[in-house]
């Protein structure tokens, strides 16, 4: 049996994420439509890739939790609300878009994966 | 004896939540046999630094100012119901909250209902300012030298459960953690005892998943042609069904829209949640990191897995502190060359500011979409405006002097007759800051007291 080609998509196509606050401090899991992906998102969604992502807004550390019954992550992300709730000059002080932005991130799945996925 | 199952429902997941939520998650209540309870939460971290201010100006004051409206289709039927109702709507003023109720349960001809009032989440009345400032903190900001604002502890659920086993029918909390208004009437159901972690834990996790109101049923959610939900406009709340083995089955009020599906509650089960395996609470240290979810029916989730350790030596507690002011003003700019012109204005407004010599941060944005090239109604197709564009300035600056702020954002006004061409629709904002900092109180300072009015 051939490996099937892997194609690259954004994280959006195969996973959904939800963003909460507490303080300057954000978390957002990161939950594959197909179970089967999670692995695969395990090797690729690194806490150094994240914290890249979310340098910008000045996080300063990122730690992922692995939920492998869910399945899913949860990525906590220190000092990624430029002051949070309490200060930040953001619109969205609380990042609840910040979940958006993660599922940004580009990543490599096998294409039978994706077509399996379109029909979900 | 011990029920079969408990059924809880959740009519607010927020301070400002939808107000006719309530209704339709009581009806579907009525029709089941059981105990059967309703919460509010309206509780979040700067709403009771706002609440505490408001008392300040009335007395009478400083509880969820929606109270009314949440609690006023609904009451008659709960008290004819036996629903009884947890809330957290408090806030400041858990006797004015009281006594407010008690005034529209007479004017609606509810009687006998039993109000119980849970005190003892004010820090104010246990430390000095000084004694709290002492305190590190574990999120938010450094506590300074501002003036302290509010100081609660978040309280468990072992009072609420304690009140209702008093013969409450309606218990009003100020401050306490989320999921204490589920575990509060799962406990008074149940009997589970102080160090039975498994089954706290269980309740904690119900708890947690109804806490957000719609969170779990689709809403903060939807995502057309992936997550899609059918009539969010009418999303039902949620309801959870429990057992006394602790086992959890999610599910909302009839003839609603909305979803409860494996995704929903995936989602919201790790909302606000840092290290899976360790979610402190008043009550039991929850670990949801070996849960899992199962689609039992339409719209019926089952949750199990959860564990539970000894609740920690301490009480997390939130302070607020005055914090200045923040400023926001805008203005837009559309049709040809908008976006120049709205970049324009950026380069204006960022020279000015520099004139002024202030170290405060400023931030300076361009927000892009339709808003005013269309009718009151909204235009019919939002991509049909893309080609020139419309696109809005903004600037946000914060800091302790008042009439810096007002004058950044004097500026942006300044923009109407000083500015580039056709820039309309300024609309500012001043506002007083309350900033947050979580400490940890040591659980024996913090005595809790039941009041029935």
């Amino acid at each position: 049996m051939t490996k099937p080609d892997l194609i690259v998509t954004r994280l959006h196509q195969v996973a959904h994420a939800r963003a909460g606050d507490k303080g300057n401090r954000s978390n957002i899991s990161l939950i594959p439509y197909n179970p089967n992906l999670y692995s695969l998102l395990k090797e690729q969604v690194t806490e150094s890739r994240v914290l890249a992502l979310f340098s910008h807004k000045g996080a300063t550390k990122v730690t992922r939790y692995e939920l492998p019954s869910l399945p899913a992550f949860n990525f906590v992300l220190d000092d990624a609300l430029e002051g949070g709730v309490n200060s930040a000059l953001n619109l969205d002080q609380h990042g609840k878009s910040l979940s958006s932005l993660l599922l940004t991130m580009d990543v490599k799945v096998p294409n039978d994966l994706i077509s399996r996925l379109l029909s979900w | 004896m011990t029920p079969s199952t408990v059924y809880i429902g959740c009519g607010a997941g927020f301070s400002g939540d939808r107000l006719d939520a309530a209704i339709p998650v009581v009806n579907t209540l009525t029709k089941k046999k059981g105990p059967k309870y309703l919460i509010f939460e309206t509780l979040a971290e700067r709403t009771l630094a706002l609440a505490q201010k408001q008392k300040q100006q009335d007395p009478n004051h400083g509880y969820s100012p929606f109270l009314e409206d949440y609690l006023r289709p609904i009451l008659k039927t709960c008290a004819g119901s036996g629903i009884k109702i947890v809330s957290n709507f408090g806030a400041a003023n858990p006797i004015g909250a009281a006594k407010k109720i008690s005034e529209i349960s007479a004017q609606l001809d509810c009687k006998n209902l039993r109000i119980a009032i849970i005190l003892g989440d004010d820090l104010l009345n246990v430390f000095s300012s000084d004694e709290i400032r002492n305190h590190p903190t574990i999120e938010g900001l450094k506590i300074n030298d501002q003036e302290i604002i509010a100081a609660n502890a978040y309280l468990g659920a072992r009072p609420i459960a304690e009140a209702l086993r008093l013969g409450a029918d309606i218990v009003v909390v100020g401050r306490c953690t989320d999921p204490a208004l589920v575990l509060g009437p799962l406990i008074n159901e149940f009997g589970w005892k102080e160090n039975d972690w498994q089954h706290l834990a269980q309740g904690t996790m119900a708890g947690h998943l109804l806490e957000c109101g719609a969170q779990v049923t689709g809403a903060y959610f939807a995502d057309p042609g992936y997550k899609d939900v059918p009539n969010l406009a009418e999303v039902g709340f949620p309801i959870a069904e429990i057992k006394d083995d602790g086992s959890i089955i999610i599910t909302k009020a009839d003839e609603t829209g909305g979803i409860v599906s494996e995704q929903t509650v995936k989602e919201q089960l790790l909302y606000e949640i840092h290290d899976p395996a360790n979610y402190y609470t008043a009550d039991v240290i929850l670990d949801i990191s070996k849960v899992s979810v199962e689609q039992i029916a339409a719209n019926r989730v089952r949750v199990s897995g959860a564990n539970g350790k000894p609740y920690p030596s301490t009480l997390k507690a939130t302070v607020s502190i005055n914090g200045g002011w923040m400023g926001e003003a805008e203005m837009t700019y559309a049709g040809p060359n908008a976006l120049a012109r709205a970049k324009l204005a950026i380069d204006v407004l960022k020279k000015r500011c520099q004139n002024l010599k202030t170290n405060y941060p400023i931030r300076f944005d361009i927000l892009g979409t339709v808003s005013v090239h269309s009718g009151d109604m909204g235009p019919d197709n939002y991509d049909s405006f893309g080609i020139d564009g419309d696109y809005r300035v903004r600037i946000a600056s914060k800091g302790q002097d008042k009439k810096i702020i007002e004058r950044i954002n004097q500026e942006m006004l300044s923009l109407y007759c000083s500015g580039p061409a056709a820039g309309g629709g300024f609309r500012q904002h001043l506002t007083d800051q309350i900033h947050t900092a979580s400490i940890l109180v040591d659980r024996d300072k913090v005595a809790t007291k039941i009041e029935f009015i």
